[in-house]
């Protein structure tokens, strides 16, 4: 646990190493410059400590850099508070698809994750929570059957334990390759919030950059609470496949945390230099009074 | 993956225009039934019928995704991809069928729920999710049947249900095969040869433990034989729920979460 940062670091670097390999391909980070982070939209190098800091909004430009799962867990929880639960659930193939465990591996090498989602038990703002987030670089943050078993399983330990729920999201939604398994998630992770929400326990559901499909249209817009990072893009079908069906051309702002607040999906839009404190007062807001 | 599959042959038969609606089966099964429209927040979808009618001697709050038999009614039901409002609508009338103690029973046949700009500001995913966890707190019995096409999140929305029925040619999937092979193959034009690796027949997802039971069509397809299934779907209907009825209410949500609690397929441990 003590490590947990420092290795999540390294991890971090590891991963961004060669997601920008893919991502951009002139640019390749040499060792001096792991300590540097350069921001793709204003292209300034900027120091880990000081991304960190900023809740990795670059400091120059206010570009969101994308977080994965421990980033996010790393930057919302008291120091080493975090307790994995689950960590060593494994895809298995339900519908035989061709190549689906060679890109699974290929992702976990890519992330150094398991799956595409991280959850426990940890401390925000003095409060213990259960806490899980959707890791968007791990095959699209999908949702397969452990996916939704994780999120299953954090629900119910959240019940168990009476402890106010966290979710972060950031998901391209169902996980094809799991066909209807993948789709019977949705309904999976939706009966245990109907236990959740029958058990009188706070559930805050935090929606980021992207949040869409399957993840969208179950346990992402079940919140008690509804927070959405800024700028994000929140929705249930892709704008590809709107654009095709009603041909013509999509409102600017369509589907952004700010289209949902303004159509009164969500309930509060945030910088995510914003989230971390707001969590904090929302959970005091649901503290049982000792 | 030449040739086309096995379950396009079935995808096709599923979408034959001349297979029959799900107004149809309604007005087979429940010759009284009173249509009930609206979610009285916004305004009526048409690409979901609900009401109540009478089936042998038993009243059922019925509602069911219709797409429509010609062009005209087709374009008004969007093809039978409910709006969030269709969704809505369907809360209301199952927390109103819980309240007079009526049974519900489901018909499924959709593409999807509606990709479109009014759809997603008026919250499409939050309807189907709602839908889904209001579903699981139901105290009456659910059952419900894929008539035909059963397209994702737009199909299991009125999907959770105590017994799942389909018809022999039905299919039941995470996205439509032109979907899928988009996503996947970014070419929609290989959605006949992709269409048996989705593994999205009735025969599918019994094996699956997803789908309690299949109703059998006449050789060549329901479209050339109307009766026969809807006899055969009135009876199991029927028959499912004597069954489900001797279930006080708790044990009948119990097993709902726990039939649906089961799904997926992992590994636990190191591998
Ligand atoms: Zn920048």
């Amino acid at each position: 646990m003590a490590n947990f940062l420092d290795d999540h670091r390294n991890r971090v670097v590891r991963f961004q190493k060669q997601y920008r390999k893919k991502q951009i391909a002139s640019h390749k980070l040499d060792i001096p410059e792991r300590l540097f982070l350069k921001c793709p939209f204003c292209e300034r190098s900027i120091h880990r400590d000081i991304l960190m800091q900023n809740a990795y909004v670059c400091p120059e430009c206010g570009n969101y850099f994308p977080l994965t799962a421990r980033n996010r867990i790393g930057m919302l929880v008291e120091r080493d508070s975090f307790n994995e639960l689950d960590h060593n659930l494994h895809s298995l193939n339900p519908l035989d698809f061709p190549g689906y465990e060679d890109k699974v591996k290929q992702n976990q090498e890519l992330t150094g994750e398991v799956e595409a989602f991280v959850g426990g038990i940890a401390k925000i703002s003095g409060h213990k929570v259960c806490i899980g987030v959707l890791d968007s670089h791990f095959m699209m943050g999908s949702m397969g059957s452990v996916v939704g078993e994780k999120v299953t399983r954090l629900i119910e330990t959240s019940v168990r334990e009476r402890l106010p729920l966290v979710i972060v999201s950031s998901s391209g939604g169902a996980r094809m390759q799991e066909g209807i398994f993948s789709l019977m998630q949705m309904a999976k992770t939706a009966a245990a919030l109907a236990e959740h929400n029958a058990a009188g326990l706070f559930y805050l559901s935090l929606l980021t950059h992207p949040t869409t499909g399957g993840v969208s249209a179950s346990f992402a817009m079940l919140g008690d609470i509804i927070i959405a990072e800024k700028g994000a893009l929140i929705g249930f079908a892709g704008k590809r496949v709107i654009q095709q069906t009603i041909r013509e051309d999509l409102p600017e702002g369509f589907q952004t945390s700010e289209f949902l607040l303004e159509h009164g999906m969500i309930d509060i839009v945030l910088d995510r230099r914003e989230v971390k404190p707001m969590i904090g007062k929302l959970l005091a807001f649901h503290a049982c009074e000792a | 993956m030449t040739a086309n599959s096995r379950a396009w042959d079935k995808v096709q038969l599923a979408r034959n225009p001349k297979r029959p609606t799900a107004k149809s089966v309604v007005a087979a099964l429940a010759p009284d039934f009173v249509e009930l429209k609206g979610d009285r927040l916004f305004s009526n979808d048409y690409a979901i019928i609900g009401g109540i009618g009478t089936i042998a001697d038993r009243r059922f709050t019925i509602i069911a995704e219709e797409k429509g038999t010609n062009l005209e009614e087709r374009i008004k039901n969007h093809f039978g991809m409910p709006h969030p409002e269709g969704y809505r609508k369907v809360m209301r009338l199952v927390r109103q069928a819980e309240k007079f103690h009526r049974p519900v029973l489901f018909l499924i046949d959709t593409p999807g729920a509606y990709p479109g700009i009014d759809a997603e500001a008026r919250g499409q995913a939050e309807a189907i999710a709602s839908s889904l966890r209001f579903l699981f707190t139901v105290k009456v019995p659910l059952i419900a049947a894929v008539l035909s096409e059963g397209g994702s999140g737009g199909a299991l929305a009125i999907g959770i249900a105590d017994h799942l029925i389909m018809l022999e040619n039905a299919t039941y999937s995470i996205l439509s095969p032109e979907g899928f092979a988009a996503i996947l193959y970014k070419d929609a034009s290989l959605a006949p040869q992709i269409a048996d690796t989705m593994k999205l027949t009735a025969q599918d997802l019994e094996q699956f433990g997803i789908a309690d039971e299949i109703i059998a069509e006449p050789g060549g397809g329901w479209h050339l034989d109307n009766d026969a299934p809807i006899i055969s779907l009135k009876r199991s209907v029927l028959a499912e729920l004597k069954q489900l009825e001797r279930l006080d209410s708790e044990t009948l949500l119990k097993k709902r979460t726990a039939k649906f609690r089961a799904f997926g397929k992992y590994q636990e441990g190191n591998n």
